[in-house]
């Protein structure tokens, strides 16, 4: 496949995603028509703090929706909730026709939802090859009684080299595959958390911060990387900090701040929107600051008297 | 002074069923603890289970060896599950304290004087017990091999049997850790959330290699019982667990032959050094005033940890270990 016609497939499946969303208004929770993940009453407290607050969210099926916020909105912690890292204090949600309450999160990567780290887990201590393996699915010499009986696995241990080997040319890792994980830059972890993921099969993928520090030549190549997800059919729901990221890729984009969903719609809207604007610099950023400007010169002078 | 009568002396130790024994346990440990990162401190635990299971089932019970090997091994597996459930969903270090506290209770439960015409009292079991093993003994004399010299036909069968069943056992682990199994557990070691976000069920992989790593610890104590043909509960204080563990890190944790090489290092080392030590001051080579031979066994321990501080210091990765491995630490 030539540059050209693949950018042309890219386009025309970033088109299709978008033209699915078209109708759908821009309202913190909307439905959507074909969803995939739909969360309801999302609630998970620290004490007395409210991290997240979140009525509905529901994610369409084969786009890319980004959830931003500023910080401490409440993003990482929605998203180790819906993988069940975390156990909300009330809420519901479903992913495809699963109920995932209560769901052991390694349950929920078998279902397909799989999820990356902020912090890179990438396993330093073993090859980048073995990173890769790890993420197979369904693997007959993962239990421990066949596990001794090298015949019983090793047809499926190819397959899974195979398919590992192929993944690591697309992510141009294939040259480091017998390097230890550890001895890779921050980029090039990020882009092996990726491919190990999808070593999974998965059909939705959630990124915590797949660009956060990643140099820019590195950050062309992750987007390039993530809207092929999309063309394969897959859902991404990423968070991401780096506006310009998410305008370029997602179709979709949600914003969180105080834990709640403020903001929801079509990137090139919701950035517009008042509440968005006022999440991230305040709602009083176009103000001037003559009443606190007064009252510290009050105080300067009544020091120093 | 003697020196070929020490060396043939280290020399046999090296071999012996002390090694055995210690060997046993630490290739428990590091399945558990090499590569899964399950902080056992209760092998002493796992290994009095095995002894006490054979002597109380033979010599209390009055029923077969084989019999009393099975109970020891199924005891070995109830108390993985008993420590198991409640722990390894914690942070590991809540295991290190249960499983230290958990062999405490074992050896005070055996050595307690109200259970005293069950197991013994703090004297143990003493008998013999184990006939029905050494009736298939097929040496009718002592074997003598270079510099190693058994001293009976019994002690040549015990150690040809260790060694059989360390060989076994080390080809399981081999055969277990380049297998899909041994990457999850591995990567388990590394960090749980990974696998977990890989879709490994990783409370089910650590209650395996805990259960797997504690019937291999309870082969040590099973062994054990058969080669003394007596159970003592205070074999089984954490100082086993201890040297167990010593032994590993000196072999290098995470390697298949990592615990036997350990095993037999130590156990040389602490013998020679002994039996050197005995000689010197047999001979007034070393006056009575700087070491008493009463002293020497102190003297031993604290020659051998000093000998331990300079491997950490200078091969923190063991005889075997990878040193890129620990490099990869920090980072």
């Amino acid at each position: 496949m030539t540059a050209k016609t693949a950018t042309s497939a890219s386009d025309s499946v970033s088109a299709r995603a978008v033209a699915a969303l078209s109708g759908v208004k821009s309202e913190p929770g909307i439905t959507k028509p074909d969803e995939i993940l739909v969360a309801e009453n999302i609630n998970r407290h620290f004490g007395g703090l409210v991290a997240v607050d979140v009525d509905r969210l529901s994610v369409q099926r084969a786009s890319i929706t980004a959830l931003i916020g500023p910080n401490g909105a409440g993003k990482t912690t929605f998203f180790n909730v819906l993988a069940g890292f975390d156990t909300p204090d009330a809420g519901t949600w479903r992913y495809e026709n699963h109920e995932l309450r209560n769901k052991a999160a390694y349950k929920i990567a078998q279902l397909g939802m799989v999820r990356t780290f902020q912090l890179t887990k990438v396993l330093a201590k073993m090859t980048v090859l073995e990173n890769m393996r790890l993420g197979a699915q369904r693997q007959l010499g993962e239990r421990i009684l066949a596990a001794p009986f090298p015949f019983a696995w090793s047809g499926q241990e190819e397959q899974v080299t195979e398919r590992a080997l192929t993944l690591l040319r697309r992510f141009n890792l294939y040259e480091k595959k017998d390097d230890f994980a550890g001895t890779m830059s921050g980029g090039q972890r990020k882009l092996l958390e990726m491919a190990r993921a999808l070593m999974t099969d998965p059909t939705m993928i959630m990124l915590d911060e797949p660009m956060a520090g990643v140099n820019p030549a590195l950050t062309q190549s992750l987007l390039g990387h993530i809207k092929e997800l999309r063309e394969e059919g897959l859902t991404v729901l990423f968070i991401e900090h780096d506006m310009d990221a998410v305008r370029d890729i997602s179709d979709w984009v949600v914003v969180m701040a105080q834990g709640r969903i403020i903001a929801e719609g079509p990137p090139a809207s919701v950035m517009r929107d008042k509440a968005v604007i006022d999440a991230y610099l305040g709602a009083h950023h176009d103000e001037e600051l003559t009443k606190s400007g007064e009252s510290l010169t009050q105080n300067k002078k009544a020091k120093s008297t | 002074m003697d020196w070929g009568q020490i060396f043939v002396i280290s020399i046999t130790a090296m071999v012996g069923s002390t090694t055995i024994i210690y060997a046993l346990a630490a290739l428990g440990l590091n399945i558990q603890f090499g590569y899964t990162g399950l902080l056992n401190f209760g092998q002493a635990g796992f290994a009095a289970i095995g002894a006490y299971s054979v002597a109380v089932v033979t010599a209390t019970l009055g029923q077969s060896l084989w019999l009393s090997i099975f109970i020891g091994l199924i005891g070995a597996v109830i108390f993985g599950l008993i420590l198991g459930i409640p722990t390894l969903r914690l942070r590991a270090d809540y295991l290190a304290i249960v499983t230290i506290a958990a062999a405490e209770v074992i050896r005070q439960t055996v050595r307690s004087v109200s259970l005293n015409e069950y197991f013994g009292g703090s004297d143990g079991i003493t008998g013999k017990y184990a006939r029905e093993f050494y009736s298939f003994n097929p040496f009718d004399q002592a074997i003598s091999w270079g510099p190693i010299q058994f001293n009976s036909a019994q002690a040549s069968w015990i150690t040809v049997v260790g060694w059989v069943l360390i060989g076994l056992i080390v080809l399981l682990t081999w055969l277990l850790v380049r297998s899909p199994w041994g990457r999850v557990v591995k990567s388990i070691r590394e960090d749980e959330n990974a696998s977990r976000s890989l879709g490994k069920n990783v409370y089910f992989y650590k209650m395996q290699a805990l259960i797997l790593g504690g019937v291999v610890g309870s082969l040590a104590g099973i062994y054990w019982a058969i080669d003394a043909q007596s159970v003592q509960p205070d074999n089984y204080s954490s100082r086993f667990t201890f040297f167990a563990y010593t032994i590993l890190i000196l072999g290098g944790a995470a390697r298949v032959f990592g615990p036997v090489v350990g095993s037999i290092i130590f156990w040389f080392i602490l013998v020679f050094i002994g039996e050197s030590l005995t000689q010197l001051v047999a001979t007034g080579i070393i006056p009575d005033t700087i070491l008493r031979s009463d002293q020497i066994g102190q003297v031993r321990f604290m020659l051998v940890g000093l000998a331990l501080m300079l491997l950490i210091v200078y091969r923190p990765q063991g005889i075997f270990g990878d040193k890129r491995e620990l490099a990869l630490d920090d980072r």
